[in-house]
């Protein structure tokens, strides 16, 4: 079964493929996957019969214990033939009906063909979330096949009205599993149905399946998006209609029906939703002219009444619901294959339109004629015989069933007033309407109509065969007397009788209303399909109110109300509920005072300056004092970096600021001021307050205790803070070099506009590798007006000193302050002041390299290490220490996570590469090229 | 633990600038406030773990050293902050470069959201409207229609 499914996906993929090489006729090979089916299902018939499912199961996953457990018993047998059978002869019948050069054929046979196969899934599935899946996936794949035609409004409407009823269904039934499933310990239906629930939970459960199972089969009130699905092309209503989607729900309650029926509100909701449905269906058809929509509508009417018979809760009545379920889909696809014959042929599908087809097509006649008959449930015809059954299993119940009888049989009335509603629409010769031409019709395209409506007579003559095949389903139900079996003739009974009556009751009702007068009198006093309109409306109206609303799209709205947020609960709980610690410090020693004291006064005039370079400046001293604090609580290694962080920023700071005005705009309005000042003091005073609070109550010992030993036994180093980094936090440390490979790139993509500008030296003159001849130690390059010759020079010299002093921060951080952070910070540093002295030129002849290459060899050496170890047996990033002794250097100890070391070094530099590059050179060539482009502009003009 | 009240204010007062700057809508005062706000998280990091010598096993002894786990936390944290730091500024720039200002605008399509909103409109996102299909033949230009009259076609439907 899984085997065949996945032919389905397969023949799903390639099916565009074949379209586009065979055209239409592809259609036929196309149709082999559903043919397939049929054929393997009519292999297993004895096994069925004989009352001995087919089981597979194949693990999925284990860890939730799910698996693809799927079984065919009778009524999944049932359903596969219908699955499978109708598949197949839709495809073969839309192997005419489509033309080659459709634009949309290869994408119909590919969704079509999944949906025949997620239906297949469906209705195999023992796994309740399997099924649930697979519903899911009809549900989706028919709203593709009912919006075939994305062009026009109705399709898509259409679609997207199924898509949103049957899947909010979807979603309660889902629920409704899990609850059984849950209680069950097991998704599997075959265990679940021993094993139920009792009282309220069990009811809850039925209710959200039956949901469910309503929206899907268009029971009311979810029946308005059935007809609305007309907007698909017949062969896809035909399938739709006959086999596949509506008849999920009607299978999932008949797969139930035998575990539940017994629930209080399974047969009142059944009974009293089938009748309605059926009777506002039929209603509804007699007032179509369409002849599809009137299809529809009748398909509606016919799963009110699949769902009150099968409701009805007994072995006979489920018996007859078996054999509905194939009579319907037998004779639905008929009708519809036919009305598209007819769409064909005669150009339209108006019932006024059409006259004296019958005497034309004589063939295509009968072939509608045949169903017809099953379907207004006459002999010798498979309706006759489901429609008789569910009759007479009725008229044994008590007084419930007689009144659910009686809207049987006016339903049937309906039906058979419909029925001839249609047959007289589509081929009587009507006197007032002149005689309509048509296109002959060729038998390959009638053929799948033909074969479909003679297999209904077939079921109907053969009843006992029929009988023995559905038998095993309606033995589920528990039967204290001998049930009834399926038969033409059961002698002169009073079903009989009452079908006669519906027969008759429905002729006349059909002869009444072929007065336009009365026939007007028909209208609906209401439409669920309004009550969907105004939901909808109703729920897209909330949504605009409650985005209004939160969604201002100001930034500093956003974090205003985050912060509020902030202050008010954190900041709540801090003045209420906190235990305010007695113990404190004023400092550790007085100089913490005094580096606190430039912090706060630069932090303040910081948020108060209204030029940039003076706001830069301050923002900077805050810096700096931090830095300060570092140092006087013992951190030398975060001074350091604190230090060459800071000097780092106000490079940048500069490179930027001298293209952006030197006022901050006048945006910043007084009142508001206020407001945002206020805001920022008391999320402060909450934060100072936490760090009180936090500090004062700390009891536990802290997890770095076993620090210094852990770095030097462990780590082979003394700089606990950096063995911290490289060793004991590598994951944190390799997270975040990843982060800055990420900005570096962002802040490159951000400047440089052309992709092709991306290669970061390329387009400079004068760079490394596009000279000829190598630049000389000490001369200067091309100096423009602002650069100083002496400076350049010093900084030549200085140059390669301090890049060496990163090198040796970088080996010697693992015991002293340094490291790799520290480093690289340090040789930016140099690659800065060589390109502030001299410009872009001078940076290219410093680093000619790409700044992505440095960032991309560092990642690489950093991972590299990572991966290394692994492959080593270690653990991913664990370092070793090696000792040993070098003729020269004597004793080396040497521990491999300075590699790691050099991967973060070589991140740092390219960061700081990336952005002189980036925020540097690449500005100043496109502030040049605008200078330029102003002063010819200037020249021109004079 | 005692707390160093010192730094309890430092951090106080680099929080409140910081927050200050950043509800700002100048791109540049915003990135200061979040350099502001980031000193003031590591000091605020610093002061879970107590001062003391320099975390160097053989320059300090164990007992007298500062804790090194917030240290190596805060390191990470300055370092992203410059990575964080350039980006914003290109950012800037580029706003610069391409609006002549370095704001940040109010979000185009939130404000269209709450125009929708204030005149009590749907989204007409969703084909809503109308009956079943009665072969309503209208092609993809209709959709050209200004969201209004979709709704109030929805109204009437």
């Amino acid at each position: 079964m899984l085997a065949l499914v996945a032919v389905h996906a397969l023949t799903a993929v390639i099916a565009p493929g074949l379209v586009r090489l065979w055209g239409r006729n592809a259609l036929y090979l196309v149709a082999l996957a559903p043919g397939a089916t049929l054929i393997w299902a009519l292999t297993h018939t004895n096994g069925v019969r004989d009352g001995t499912p087919v089981v597979e199961t194949m693990p999925w996953v284990p860890q939730l214990g799910l698996e693809l457990a799927l079984r065919m018993g009778t009524l999944s047998w049932l359903m596969v033939v219908l699955v499978g059978g109708v598949g197949a002869l839709v495809l073969a019948y839309s192997a005419r009906y489509f033309r080659t050069d459709d634009p949309g054929l290869g994408r119909f046979a590919a969704v079509f063909v999944a949906f025949a196969g997620a239906m297949l899934g469906l209705v195999v599935s023992d796994d309740l979330l399997l099924l649930y899946v697979f519903w899911e996936l009809t549900t989706v794949f028919s709203y593709l096949l009912i919006g075939s035609d994305p062009a026009k409004r109705a399709s898509r409407r259409a679609a997207m009205q199924a898509l949103l009823v049957t899947t909010l269904g979807g979603l309660a039934m889902l629920a409704g599993f899990v609850m059984l499933g849950q209680h069950a310990g097991s998704y599997r239906w075959s265990e679940i149905a021993g094993n139920l629930p009792d009282g309220g939970y069990l009811a809850v459960a039925v209710v959200l399946i039956l949901l469910g199972a309503l929206s899907k089969s268009a029971i009311f009130p979810f029946s308005f998006w059935l007809p609305g699905a007309m907007a698909a092309p017949t062969p896809v209503s035909a399938y739709l209609h006959a086999a596949a989607m509506v008849k999920a729900g009607v299978f999932l309650v008949a797969l139930m029906g035998p575990a539940v029926a017994g629930v209080t509100p399974w047969r009142p909701v059944l009974l009293t939703a089938g009748l309605i449905t059926m009777f506002l269906g039929g209603w509804a058809a007699l007032r179509q002219v369409d002849l599809k929509l009137l299809l529809a509508y009748g398909t509606v009417s016919q799963l009110g009444l699949l769902m009150v018979i099968l409701g009805g809760g007994t072995r006979d009545t489920a018996l007859a619901g078996a054999a509905m379920v194939l009579a319907h889909a037998l004779f639905k696809a008929t009708l519809f294959l036919t009305v598209g014959l007819i769409d064909h042929a005669a150009g339209t599908r108006d019932l006024r339109e059409l006259s004296g087809l019958g005497r034309r097509a004589p063939a295509l006649a009968v072939v509608a004629g045949l169903a017809a008959a099953s379907m207004a449930g006459l002999p010798p015809m498979a309706g006759f015989v489901a429609k008789e059954a569910a009759v007479e299993a009725l008229l044994h119940g008590g007084g419930p069933d007689l009144v659910v009888l009686a809207g049987v049989v006016l339903g049937s009335a309906l039906t058979v007033a419909y029925t001839l509603r249609f047959l007289w629409g589509a081929f009587a010769a009507k006197p007032d309407t002149p005689a309509t031409e048509i296109a002959p019709v060729s038998w390959p395209f009638l053929a799948p109509a033909a074969a479909l409506a003679l297999a209904g007579a077939a079921a109907g003559l053969l009843a006992p065969a029929v009988d023995r095949l559905l038998a095993p389903y309606a033995d589920l139900y528990p039967s204290a007397e001998p049930g009834y079996h399926l038969a033409l003739w059961h002698g002169l009974t009073p079903a009989l009788g009452l079908s006669v009556l519906a027969v008759a009751g429905g002729v006349g009702l059909f002869h009444l209303l072929r007065r336009e007068r009365v026939r007007a009198t028909l209208r609906l006093p209401f439409d669920s399909a309004t009550g969907y309109t105004r939901v909808i409306g109703a729920v897209d109206r909330l949504a605009v109110e409650l985005t209004g609303a939160t969604q201002r799209g100001s930034l500093p709205f956003y974090l205003g109300v985050i912060l509020v947020v902030l202050v008010l609960l954190p900041g709540g709980a801090l003045l209420i509920g906190a235990p305010w610690p007695q113990r404190f410090h004023v400092w550790d020693t007085p100089l913490q005072g005094v580096a606190a004291a430039v912090v706060i006064v630069a932090a303040v005039l910081a948020a108060r300056a209204l030029r940039r370079l003076t706001a830069m400046i301050l923002v900077g001293v805050a810096g700096y004092g931090t830095a300060l604090l570092f140092i006087l609580h013992g951190a030398p290694d975060l001074a350091l970096t604190q230090f060459l962080v800071e000097t780092v920023t106000i490079v940048m700071f500069v490179l930027v600021l001298r293209r952006l005005p030197v006022k901050f705009s006048e945006r910043p309005i007084r009142s508001s001021r206020r407001g945002r000042v206020a805001i920022g003091v008391a999320v402060g005073a909450v934060t100072a307050g936490m760090a009180y609070v936090a500090t004062g109550s700390r009891q536990a010992v802290p997890v770095s205790v076993g620090f210094p030993d852990e770095a030097v036994s462990y780590g082979g180093g003394k700089n606990i803070v950096n063995v911290a980094l490289v060793d004991i936090r590598a994951w944190d440390t390799m997270g975040e070099i990843a982060v800055l490979v990420v900005a570096a790139t962002g802040v490159a993509s951000l400047i440089f506009r052309r992709a092709g500008d991306l290669h970061r030296r390329a387009d400079i003159p004068g760079s490394g590798r596009a000279e000829s001849t190598r630049p000389r130690w000490l001369t200067t390059g091309a100096t423009t007006r602002a650069q100083s010759v002496v400076l350049q020079v010093v900084t030549r010299l200085l140059f390669h000193a301090i890049v060496l002093f990163s090198i040796y921060l970088l080996f010697s951080g693992h015991n002293a302050p340094g490291g790799g952070f520290a480093a690289g910070l340090v040789a930016g540093l140099a690659l800065a002041v060589r390109y502030l002295a001299g410009g872009r030129t001078e940076l290219n002849g410093a680093a000619p390299v790409d700044a992505g290459v440095v960032l991309g060899a560092g990642l690489f050496v950093a991972v590299g290490t990572g991966v290394g170890a692994m492959l080593l047996g270690g653990e991913f990033l664990q370092s070793a220490v090696l000792d040993f002794h070098l003729p020269v250097l004597g004793h080396v100890h040497f521990v491999t996570s300075v590699f790691f070391d050099v991967g973060v070094y070589l991140i740092v530099v390219g960061l700081v590469l990336d952005i002189l590059r980036s925020l540097g050179a690449e500005m100043d060539r496109q502030s040049e090229t605008e200078t330029e482009t102003a002063e010819s502009r200037e020249k021109e003009l004079v | 633990m005692s707390a160093n009240l010192t730094y309890v204010i430092v951090v106080g007062v680099l929080v409140a600038a910081g927050v200050t700057l950043l509800l700002e809508r100048s791109l540049t005062r915003v990135l200061m406030g979040v350099i502001l706000l980031g000193n003031g998280a590591n000091l605020l990091l610093l002061t879970g773990g107590r001062a003391g010598g320099a975390p160097i096993v053989g320059t300090t002894d164990p007992e007298q050293m500062s804790d090194p786990l917030p240290q190596a936390m805060i390191l990470t944290a300055i370092v992203i902050t410059l990575g964080m730091t350039a980006f914003l500024l290109a950012l800037a720039y580029r706003s610069w470069h391409l609006n002549g200002h370095d704001e940040v605008q109010d979000d185009v399509e939130d404000r269209r959201i709450m125009d929708l909103a204030i005149r009590d409109e749907g989204p007409g996102t969703a084909d809503i409207e109308g009956g079943t299909g009665d072969g309503d033949d209208d092609e993809s230009a209709s959709d050209a229609r200004p969201v209004a009259n979709v709704v109030e076609a929805g109204r009437a439907g």
